[in-house]
Parts: structure tokens; sequence; C-alpha cells
């Protein structure tokens, strides 16, 4: 099997996003940028399903102009064989993604298509479910554990009540959480390795989508913050300014 | 304007979380209609009917929806969109599985938790963890909008009279099936709906210290939740999460214990009108976002505060 994983070039999650003082979005430039967190436990799930011999080939794609070739570049190093960037300096939303990433799974023929659960720079939470309403395929999401049964996967999902199991057709598309695995970190010699990794570069108007933006964003300000409280001195200051002062107990 | 309303529910109840998305439909303007899809859920149908606003309930009582699977429920509602100008649904995991596939279907957009409403096709919604909010302008035939449940009250769930309209289920996909479900014991009290909150981070070192939480929790009527790393250290499960990819909540009180403050887990809960912190160091980030900071060992502080209140 074939599994395509799609990975996000976004601001590291340790850096607090900066909104431009013009309003116009929130200011990357120098910022330190890392793959998105979720998708590296994708691309370490596939990793580990051709490690146990399910899987011979793991692709790693992206959608973006600049660097986005660093963050494949980090996918090979991660350990996928061969990487694929549509190159586009347009910030395109996740229904133009999915579209794209169809044209990539029509193309090559994946058994099975693995993303983060969502990019937590713009936290849409969309692009896996898309993508599998695109190919007509069954979907898994949020997922903590994926194992292959035959022509399905059982997958156990982290939904708001617990944990739910759920057994899928496959091909799928499955998007996953942060504690179905812990992604590897990368040695030196991985690096030198993944440089001389195939990485193919397709331009974004040669696949000949619809890829138009739906929404315009007239606007992006940083939200009220919250105003200095003070440090109590004891449980029993803190007691009676719950009771007292905010009046919430 | 005609809003389409995806109802949340166990085939026995509305999922409160659908109340608070109404009100951000009633906020859109024009008429609302709910859709239900599940397995003997008459009983939801006829609740739904008695929510104020509601022009027409319709209903799809089939076997193959009693787990809500993204696939067959997605078709569904792709059926049932053409027509109006909004579909929307509660920024939960079951609106963030479903509603995506049938935007897609329908190749429209999604705008994801709206956390307000400026006109019918302008909305305000946060990015980078809520570090950012974004006033984004949608041009699409459909807005498929999920809505953020926390920046929106629920609507009134009696005196209302809709109409109750028994529609087509479609075919099967057979693409999912549903096999089990796995619930704790966290069944106390409902962590989205809370008006206390009292929440453990990795300083509580094991879960079994959640029982000192829950003490607490007991006292005050709360409920109790966690930070990603304790999730992740196996202290309790995955449901017990507030923060960016957990729960967002905004309840009276917020009470963090041996959290650090990461800007993940304050996504999910700055909203929260009085926050405080009890946290061994006086450097973590979760006491600039506190209102009342107690700079203690939790395992002295939370015996007693249980014995204080």
């Amino acid at each position: 099997m074939k599994i395509l994983v799609c990975v996000k070039r976004v601001l590291d999650p340790q850096v607090k996003a900066r909104v431009k003082a013009d309003g116009s979005g929130v200011d990357l430039a120098n910022a330190k940028m890392t793959m998105n967190p979720f998708d590296e436990n994708a691309l370490e799930e596939a990793l580990r399903l051709r490690e146990a011999g399910l899987a011979e080939e793991i692709i790693v794609v992206s959608v973006g102009g600049g660097k986005t070739d660093e963050t494949l570049r980090h996918g090979l190093a991660m350990g996928a064989d061969r990487a694929i960037q549509i190159v586009t300096d347009e910030t395109l939303e996740p229904l133009a993604i999915a579209k794209v990433l169809k044209a990539i799974v029509d193309q090559e023929k994946p058994g099975l298509v693995l993303a983060g659960k969502q990019a937590i720079d713009d936290d849409s939470n969309q692009t896996a479910q898309m993508l599998s309403a695109l190919l007509g395929w069954s979907q898994s999401t949020f997922i903590s554990d994926f194992k292959l049964d035959g022509d399905s996967a059982i997958t156990i999902r982290e939904v708001d009540a617990g944990l739910e199991t759920i057994k899928i057709k496959m091909p799928a598309v499955i998007s996953v959480d942060l504690r179905l695995n812990e992604p590897r970190y990368v040695k030196l010699p991985d690096v030198m390795k993944a440089k001389r990794k195939p990485m193919d570069k397709i331009e974004l108007d040669s696949l000949g989508l619809d890829t138009a933006n739906r929404m315009t964003t007239l606007q992006v300000d940083e939200p009220e913050g919250r105003a200095a409280g003070i440090i109590v001195s004891s449980v029993a200051e803190l007691v009676d300014k719950l009771r007292n002062e905010a009046k919430v107990i | 304007m005609t809003n389409l309303v995806i109802v949340e529910h166990d085939n026995n109840e509305i999922a409160a979380a659908t109340l608070h998305t109404i009100t951000a439909a009633q906020q859109i303007g024009g008429d609302i209609d709910l859709l239900i899809a599940g397995e003997n859920c008459q009983a939801v149908a006829e609740a739904a009917a008695q929510i104020v606003g509601i022009s027409t309930v319709k209903v799809a009582d089939n076997a193959m929806f009693a787990h809500h699977q993204a696939e067959n429920l997605a078709n569904l509602i792709v059926e049932n969109a053409k027509g109006y100008s909004h579909v929307l649904v509660a920024a939960t995991t079951f609106g963030k599985n479903v509603l995506p596939r049938a935007a897609a279907l329908l190749d429209m957009a999604q705008i994801s938790e709206i956390v307000e409403v400026k006109s019918a096709d302008t909305f305000v919604r946060p990015i980078y963890a809520g570090n950012a909010l974004a006033t984004v302008q949608s041009s699409d035939a459909i807005k498929m909008i999920t809505v953020r449940i926390i920046s929106f009250e629920a609507a009134v769930e009696s005196g209302g009279s809709a109409t109750i309209e028994a529609i087509s289920s479609g075919t099967d996909s057979g693409l999912s099936s549903w096999l089990s479900q796995a619930v704790s014991s966290n069944d106390r009290v409902d962590l989205t709906s809370a008006r206390i909150v009292i929440s453990g981070g990795r300083g509580m070192q094991s879960g079994d210290n959640f029982a000192m939480l829950q003490a607490v929790a007991d006292k005050l009527g709360a409920a109790v939740g966690a930070s990603r790393a304790a999730v992740d250290s196996g202290f309790v499960p995955n449901e017990y999460q507030v923060g960016q990819t957990g729960k967002v909540i905004a309840p009276d009180l917020y009470i963090a214990v041996g959290i650090s403050g990461a800007i993940q887990h304050l996504a999910g809960m700055k909203e929260s009108k009085v926050i405080v912190a009890i946290n061994n160091d006086s450097d973590a980030p979760i006491f600039q976002v506190a209102d009342y900071g107690l700079v203690a060992d939790l395992f002295e502080a939370l015996p007693e505060l249980e014995a204080a209140l």
C-alpha cells in the first residue's frame, strides 16, 4: 500500500501569533515556522505502518510557496520516501486544498491518506473531511488508534463524550489527533539523507482546478486582553475573594 | 434568508450545543428549520418542535443514522441544503466531523467556529488558538457554518410549535460502521455547560491525585477538566481536555490547578468570567490571565480549599 500524508507549514506552536498593526493579518515575517504538529503524528503513523510491513511507500504532500519545501524536507528526514510540493503563493482555503489533494490522489492512487485533524494556524479542521468527500471515500476523524483489518480499518476517534470505535472501508481519509503516537526526533544523518530524496514540484496552475477563495478576510484583530489580576496570600483569602468580591461561589 | 440547523442528539435528547447554534441562526435572521437524523428519534423531534422560533423540523429516522457517521449524514445534509442560505451546526466533534464533508459535496467553503455574526455574510472567527480574530465575508450561495457554542446564548426550549416533517433518508453508503463508544465516569457535571470548572495539569502528578480536584468539585457543584499535558500523561481520559484542540469552555469560574498556561490551554478557557490559578511556580504564564492567583503547593492548597468550602 502507498500512503499519502498531507502536511502544512505553520507558525511554531510555541510562538504567540502577533496581529499586524494594520489589521491585515498575522505577522509571519521572520517567525519560526514548523510542520503542523498534528501532521507530524499523521506522518509518524504512516512510518509505523511501513515499519510493520503494511505499507511500501510514503509520500508527503504540501501546498504552498516560500519555504514549504523545508517542511517537506523535514517530512523526508522523518522517513517519508518522496515529497510533492504544489507550488503557489496564494493562501488557499481548505476546500481548494482538498481539490488539489484530490488531483494528487487521482495521480498517485494511494490506499490511505493521512492528515492532521487541524492546522494550528487557521484552526479550520476541514481539509481531511473535504478530501474524503471529493474522493467518495470513507473517513475517520480525530483518531487516537488505527488498525488495518483486511479491506477495512478499525479506528478509535476522540469525541466530546469519550472514545468512539468505528470500522471504515479502505481506501480512507484519516485525520489524526495528538495521542495517536509520539512523533520521532529527526537525527542529523536523516537530515543528510533527506537531501537526496526526490521532491516533485507541481505548479498549482498546471492542475487546472478552480481554487478561487470563497471568503475575503476583511480584518484581523487582536482579542481583548484580560485585565491583570491579583495574587492572594492564602486559601482563606482566595475563598473570601470568590465569595464576596467576584461572587461566583 | 432561510437557515437549516443540524441537530446534535443521542436519539433521546437534544444536545445543549444545538440550542446555542440556533441562537446564531436567529442572529443571521430569517426562517429556521431543523434537520434531525437518527434512529427512533421521535422524542428528539417532538422536543425540537417546542424550541422557540423554529418553522419546520425535518426528520430522517433510519437505523443508518443511529450513530451519526459522517458519510451518510453528509449526504442527507446535501440533499436537504438546497434552497437554504445558511446551514449551521455546533462546532463540537459531531459538527466538525460532518459539516466539511457536506460543504465539499456542495462545493461550498466552510466557515469554522464563528464567535460573532456581523451580518448575513460576515462572521468573526478565532484563528491561531484565539490569539487573533478574523472577520471574514463569504461569497458562497450557501454559507456552511460551525458555531462556537460559548459565544451564543441558548435558545428558549419551550413555547414554539414547529411542524414536524418526515424526510427521505437516502441510501446507506456502507462506507463505515459504528462499533462501540467508551464513555468514562466523568458524568457528574457536564464540562461544557458547567458554571464552575476545576482543571488539573501536569502538576497533579497522577490520575489518583485528581480525586483531590473531584473533592473540591463536589463541594462547588463543579465539573473537572484537564490540560493536554494531564491527558497525554494518562491521568484522565481525553474528554476532560480543555484547550485549542479539546473543549472550549467559558464557565463563570475556572480554577486552574498545577497548569502552567500554554497558549493551547488558554485558548480553551480564557473567555471564563473569573479565572483562578493555583501553581507553585510564580512565573507560570497562567498567572497572566488569572483574576486571582495563589502561589502555593497544590497538595497543601487543595485540601485546605476543600475544607474551606
